[in-house]
């Protein structure tokens, strides 16, 4: 079936949705989403929004700026991180006028908290930057944007799964899609299409993203001939709780508990003279994986103690309700008594498809734009989080260029015509699935998924070398071809779920390959990527973004420039 | 560990039947764990909805021993014996633990969620004091999982069916006592009926099964005498609150 609208958004997360509310009454949108409405993994998000309102304390866009720009170690665009922080008080006033249960300040304003990496002065002191509607800030957002989308009567394609990009001439006319429910192909023709589907922290092991968080978007854009930007930055949340890896929000810090050693130690300080525990969240994890190394982690094992103690019962149950739900559903830890276990988890990742501050799609180091084609939210690069992304700076990411990617499309709905010629793009994947089936061979989904996760936990997260980068890059070729001796099983069209993660599984290989390469060839070490053989940053030769081109035998990488406005690069110290 | 199992694809079953597997658990994995385990390791055809993992995004709702939760919550360590699952009663099955929730948002959009406004915003905040936030913050920890729903007998019973059901009230509670919103006339007219807040049996099954601890059936009592105290002489509905 062909199905015609002038918009289709993949994704119903805070970008997509954000972007469904701009278009909902100027054009005809549609918003495809392989969960249901509100699973999206946006609702995860716990901990805020930044924008300097100044309502507890004096704040400044400009503090902002410098601290988003530090955070990502100089490699973001400051052109975009200037639109972004400028816009964010304006982002936050429009969510609270569409209902957004915010927290108060006792005079009624929208309170703030600290936020690692957020500062006054320019790095003085810690700053209440964060807006947030007590730990659940995202879930809430996302219920607001669904219940704004539910008055504007968008239409959703519910579990709904992105097949293939369709590209006539250059120009993107829609996506294929495939119903869960019943097995059926779809043609979502549109005149522009936005892509907002979040991360792909699923090829990690320990991770604090969902089971949908798979990434195929980024790869499917990729096999399109669009490269993918900064890919080697993948953030790892300094607190996941243990050994799960659900997170446990920065938020805890901000309201004020304490990273503890084996030793008892708040070691935050010797890493962090200035703001300790609210050092940038590469800082942290890199600190606590270092005392875990040295044996000072709990009992020599490999995590540490978050101690929540300092903020009592009483801000525990008020303002940090669902983090301290996690620590006693999961490890029966009851926070206000006893500290809760903590590591690193892969949470974010700071690169993804280039796009322009419109959300227009990249082709290339010179700024070519694709026709139709947009990105915003964690699958874009705009890129505005540089090396390493700051707390809350995320949700912040995701209104502001969700909304202007929706004005940028309902301005290019004018120019564009939608005419298809080409060959039918549904046959074309109906082609591939087949394929799937008729694999031969005893390897299993589940097992290749397992090998993949432990490969990039030990090569690909905190600490990297050359070996290691190098030699999970012929690993993961390996478990690309056992791949094809995978068959699917099921052979059924309701809810076929095994179809979708062989297909999943497919997508996050090549992400990997992307992810190691881009890591493998840059020599230094910046925000999230660090590499033990050469760890020190180095801006004659590395002050670029990488990206990653799907050449005839494998990934190509090309660098561009990174724009710098404001703040030249100086020592990144916290 | 033993999960038995309810089992039924459209495609293929005249009617559901129950299978038990055996998986290996450790007392620290989640209820989720066991089926996914299920799943990648022994029968990759039965098919349940996730997402987050974690009791945030709320799709996987099913019922575990009789009783309606999320098994994303539920440690291996918390039971003995074999495991009943089975889907969300209520709801027409889908495939195995998969039910179709379209009735289920239907009747949520229906009581109209979302602020309405009649003033013109500020140009920042409106403000709102701690204690009006307070009134409904156990409100806004819903997920949507429809556990509540599929619990309240009200719901299950045939005659009764067409009752919104806890989950859309709780979201109706939360848009009705905030100190933001001016569409009291329109959202009495939506509660003020059998179908609505009035339907409502006081229960309480969908206190009890809430994974997010939100005093459902409180909230549902709120509402109702907010409406008699509307509709007592005197009191003329659209006159705010």
């Amino acid at each position: 079936m062909t199905f015609q609208h002038d918009i289709v958004v993949v994704g119903a997360g805070l970008a997509g949705l954000r972007a469904a509310v701009e278009c909902a009454e100027a054009a005809d949108i549609a918003v495809v989403s392989k969960v249901l409405p509100t699973r999206s993994h946006s609702g995860a998000a716990q901990g805020g929004i930044t924008a300097a309102l100044g309502n507890e304390e004096e704040d400044r866009w400009e503090w902002h700026f410098f601290d988003t720009v530090k955070g990502g170690d100089y490699l973001g665009d400051q052109e975009a991180i200037e639109i972004m922080v400028k816009d964010a008080p304006r982002a936050i006033y429009e969510l609270e006028h569409m209902g957004v249960p915010f927290s108060r300040t006792p005079e009624g304003r929208i309170a703030q908290r600290n936020f690692g990496g957020h500062t006054r002065e320019y790095g003085k002191k810690p700053v209440k930057r964060a807006c947030h509607a007590a730990d659940h800030t995202g879930r809430v957002v996302l219920d607001t944007l669904y219940d704004q989308c539910l008055r504007r009567s968008v239409k959703f394609y519910p579990e709904h799964y992105v097949l293939s990009l369709v590209f006539e001439e250059g120009r993107c006319t829609g996506v294929v899609t495939y119903d869960l429910a019943t097995g059926e192909l779809s043609f979502l023709r549109a005149r522009a299409v936005l892509l907002a589907t979040g991360g792909c922290g699923k090829v990690y092991r320990t991770t604090s993203n969902g089971f949908a968080t798979t990434g195929e978007i980024f790869n499917l854009a990729y096999q399109s001939g669009i490269p993918l930007e900064d890919m080697e930055f993948v953030q790892f949340h300094p607190t996941g709780l243990y050994p799960l890896g659900i997170l446990i929000s920065e938020a805890a810090r901000g309201e004020g508990a304490i990273l503890r050693n084996g030793a008892g130690e708040r070691f935050m300080e010797r890493y962090a003279p200035t703001i300790k525990d609210l050092a940038a969240r590469d800082v942290v994890s890199r600190a606590i994986l270092t005392e875990v190394r040295e044996g000072r982690g709990i009992g020599g094992k490999d995590y540490v103690d978050l101690d929540l103690s300092p903020l009592g019962e009483e801000k525990i149950r008020e303002k940090l309700w669902e983090v301290a739900s996690f620590a006693r559903i999961y490890l029966g830890v009851d926070p206000v008594r006893q500290p809760v276990p903590v590591a690193p988890t892969c949470h974010y990742v700071m690169g993804g498809i280039p796009t322009d501050g419109d959300g227009r799609v990249l082709a290339d180091e010179v700024g070519t734009v694709v026709d139709g084609l947009f990105a915003a939210g964690e699958c874009a690069c705009v890129s505005v989080h540089g090396a390493n992304r700051l707390g809350c700076n995320s949700l912040l990411d995701l209104l502001v260029f969700g909304r202007r990617s929706g004005k940028a499309m309902k301005e290019a709905l004018a120019r564009a015509d939608g005419e298809v010629h080409g060959t039918d793009p549904v046959r074309e994947v109906e082609e591939g699935l087949a394929a799937l089936s008729r694999r031969q061979g005893e390897e299993r989904l589940g097992t290749l998924r397992r090998e993949m996760q432990t490969l990039m936990m030990d090569h690909g997260s905190v600490f990297r070398t050359e070996e290691g980068l190098n030699k999970a890059i012929g690993a993961i070729l390996v478990l690309k071809e056992r791949l094809g001796r995978a068959p699917v099983r099921s052979t059924g069209r309701t809810f076929n779920y095994e179809l979708m993660e062989a297909l999943e599984l497919r997508h996050q290989l090549d992400l990997c390959e992307v992810i190691l390469t881009s890591a493998y060839h840059r020599r230094e070490s910046r925000g999230a990527h660090f590499r033990e053989d050469f760890p020190e940053r180095d801006d004659r030769s590395y002050l670029k973004h990488t990206l990653v081109f799907c050449g005839k035998s494998g990934p190509e990488v090309r660098y561009k420039a990174v724009s710098v406005t404001r703040f030249q690069p100086e020592a990144r110290v916290y | 560990m033993l999960l038995k199992v309810f089992r039924y694809d459209p495609e293929k079953d005249e009617k559901p039947y129950y299978r038990t597997y055996e998986v290996e658990a450790w007392p620290s994995d989640r209820l989720l764990d066991c089926l996914n385990r299920i799943r990648w390791e022994q029968d990759p055809t039965l098919s349940f909805r996730m997402s987050c993992g974690h009791g945030v995004c709320g799709s996987d709702g099913m019922r575990i021993n009789g009783i309606c939760g999320l098994p994303c919550q539920k440690l291996v360590s918390a039971f003995e014996g074999e495991v009943l699952i089975e889907p969300l009663p209520v709801f027409r099955v889908k495939k195995d633990l998969i039910v179709d929730l379209d009735p289920f948002f239907e009747k949520y959009r229906s009581l109209a969620p979302y602020l309405i406004t009649r003033s013109d915003a500020p140009e920042r905040e409106r403000f709102q004091l701690p204690e009006g936030q307070r009134v409904f913050e156990d409100a806004i920890r819903c997920i949507l999982c429809a556990c509540c729903t599929a619990s309240c007998p009200v719901n299950q019973a045939k005659e009764t069916e067409a009752y919104v059901g806890p989950a859309a009230l709780v979201r109706a509670f939360r848009y009705l006592f905030d100190s933001r919103d001016e569409g009291f006339p329109e959202r009495l007219a939506l509660l003020d009926r059998k179908e609505g807040a009035q339907g409502c049996r006081t229960l309480w099954k969908c206190t009890e099964v809430c994974p997010k601890q939100i005093p459902v059936t409180k909230e549902i009592g709120q509402i109702k005498r907010r409406i008699y105290e509307a509709k007592k002489p005197g009191n003329e509905p659209g006159m705010g609150k």
